[in-house]
């Protein structure tokens, strides 16, 4: 069975790794192949560039070889697919080159749209690539003060990451020993300043103690540089000097170009994890259109799923069992506390009181997601 | 008409159906209608608030077997 994996990010890593440490006594025997294309020879650890953005980590720790992070017996190109033909089982590279499949698995992740709001790319600052967070963090270096809003699109990757980043603004600005001229202002698009009901009722008297004011019910409309001012749908208007935006996501336009999914999400059979439509398609991480959080936790699940269901398919010729929605997220509270939640279909999640103990859990983790990758842990 | 929209966000605790209706509603054409499906019952009320704050139309909003469907659509 030739097992194709579209995408060398945090899902579709995980689930090469799975399947190949499943599969050894095929892939020997050549009844199994498991090629992987990726559009880059690195890998990058994205919840790391949070840590960039407030000037925590360099940017070569949030690097690794693609090729290091790989079990042996696994195929890996740097080489963009093109073209999906799912009606011929195969796909086109940029490279020229065609891979044809038994089993295909699309993990070709999200990616930010600032453009998609009239002004807003060239007047904020954000954390959600390499270059954005370090123009961001130069640009905080040298802030004196003046009023800082934090403004949320939808959907974006990392749930977490709009309180986390407030929450961590906060802790730069008092450790540099400004915050008394800084007004820290948070937006976020529903009735509550977050999704998850029980994380925004610690979270709002949290910013009530800290001085951080909020809106909510704010979905940003357009941005006027020129008066340094942020209009949202519902008709509010909040002036700024320094706007930080997590701004609305895409996924790859190779996948809406290819028609597999309007704005690049694929719709996706919740459970199975399949293309709707299609058996021997499968998709996994961001770039599902499935109602539940883009992170990281999610495609590892979704991959630890889907290598139990390939690996089967390819010994038994069916898969065994279902994805039940499980996300696990953890949640910065400031530099030097942390909480998390954990939720499926089924369960709504309970996060507790912000600790130091999950916080250095989280730094531990930011070094152990190498050996997660690998599919280790 | 055209196939109205179901945005199937049962289950989903984050981004949770708010978000995922308002995600759907950047999709969708002015004048096209999107069903969203929830089993969180805070919906019957956020959902509508939102709709109305903003200036699109609720069409309806009925319960079945702890699903909610709330019909909206797009005003502008
Ligand atoms: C600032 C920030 C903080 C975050 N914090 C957290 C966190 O704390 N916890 C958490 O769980 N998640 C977090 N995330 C989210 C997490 O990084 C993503 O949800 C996760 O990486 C998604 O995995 P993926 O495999 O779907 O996509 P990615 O990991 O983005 O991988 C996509 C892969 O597809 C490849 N690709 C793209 N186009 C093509 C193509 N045409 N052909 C072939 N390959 C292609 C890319 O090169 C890449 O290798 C954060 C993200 C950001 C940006």
């Amino acid at each position: 069975m030739r097992i194709l994996i579209i995408g060398g990010g945090m899902g579709g890593t995980i689930l090469a790794n799975n399947l190949a440490r499943r599969l050894t006594t095929e892939l020997k025997s050549g009844k199994a192949r498991i090629t992987m294309l990726s559009a880059s020879d690195k890998h990058m650890y994205q919840p790391g560039l949070l840590y960039l953005a407030v000037g925590r980590i360099t940017p070569d720790e949030l690097y690794r070889d693609q090729a290091s992070l790989l079990e042996p017996g696994i195929e890996f190109h740097v080489d963009p697919v093109t073209e999906f033909h799912l009606d011929k089982n195969e796909v086109l590279t940029r490279g020229g080159k065609t891979h044809a499949y038994d089993v295909l698995v699309i993990a070709t992740g999200s990616r930010m749209v600032p453009e998609s709001i009239p002004g807003l790319a060239e007047n904020c600052e954000t954390f959600y690539t390499e270059e954005t967070a370090l123009k961001m963090f130069k640009r905080l270096r040298a802030f004196e003060g003046g009023r800082v809003v934090i403004t949320v699109g939808v959907p974006h990757k990392c749930p977490m990451a709009p309180l986390e980043i407030t929450f961590m603004l906060h802790d730069y600005f008092k450790d540099r020993g400004i915050l008394d001229k800084v007004k820290l202002h948070y937006t976020y698009p529903i009735g509550r300043t977050h999704s998850l009901e029980n994380v925004a009722k610690w979270a709002t008297p949290e910013f009530d103690r800290l001085g951080i004011t909020y809106e909510t019910l704010f979905n940003m409309k357009e941005v006027d540089g020129e008066n340094k001012i942020l209009k949202s749908e519902e008709g509010s208007e909040v002036p700024y000097d320094l706007l930080i935006a997590i701004p609305a996501h895409k996924g790859m336009e190779v996948i809406e170009k290819n028609g597999l999914g309007q704005n690049g999400w694929i719709p996706t059979h919740r459970h199975q994890l399949n293309m709707e439509g299609r058996t021997n398609v499968f998709v996994l991480g961001d770039t599902t259109n499935l109602p539940i959080s883009k992170a990281g936790s999610t495609a590892h699940f979704e991959a630890d799923t889907l290598g139990e269901n390939i690996a089967a398919m390819v010994k038994m010729g069916t898969p065994v069992r279902d994805y039940d929605g499980k996300v696990f997220c953890f949640i910065e509270a400031g530099k030097d506390r942390a909480t998390y939640a954990m939720f499926n279909y089924q369960n709504p999640p309970d996060p507790k009181a912000p600790t130091k103990a999950v916080h250095w859990f989280k730094m531990a983790y930011n070094k152990l997601y190498w050996v997660s990758a690998r599919g280790l842990l | 008409m055209a196939e109205r929209r179901i945005i199937d966000a049962r289950g989903s605790f984050c981004p949770g159906p708010l978000m995922e209706l308002i995600a759907g509603m950047k999709m969708a054409n002015v004048g096209e209608e999107l069903e969203v499906l929830s089993s969180d019952k805070g919906s019957a009320t956020d959902v509508p608030e939102w709709i109305k704050k903003v200036g699109h139309e609720l069409l309806g909003t009925r319960e079945e077997n702890g699903v909610w469907h709330i019909v909206v659509k797009k005003a502008k």
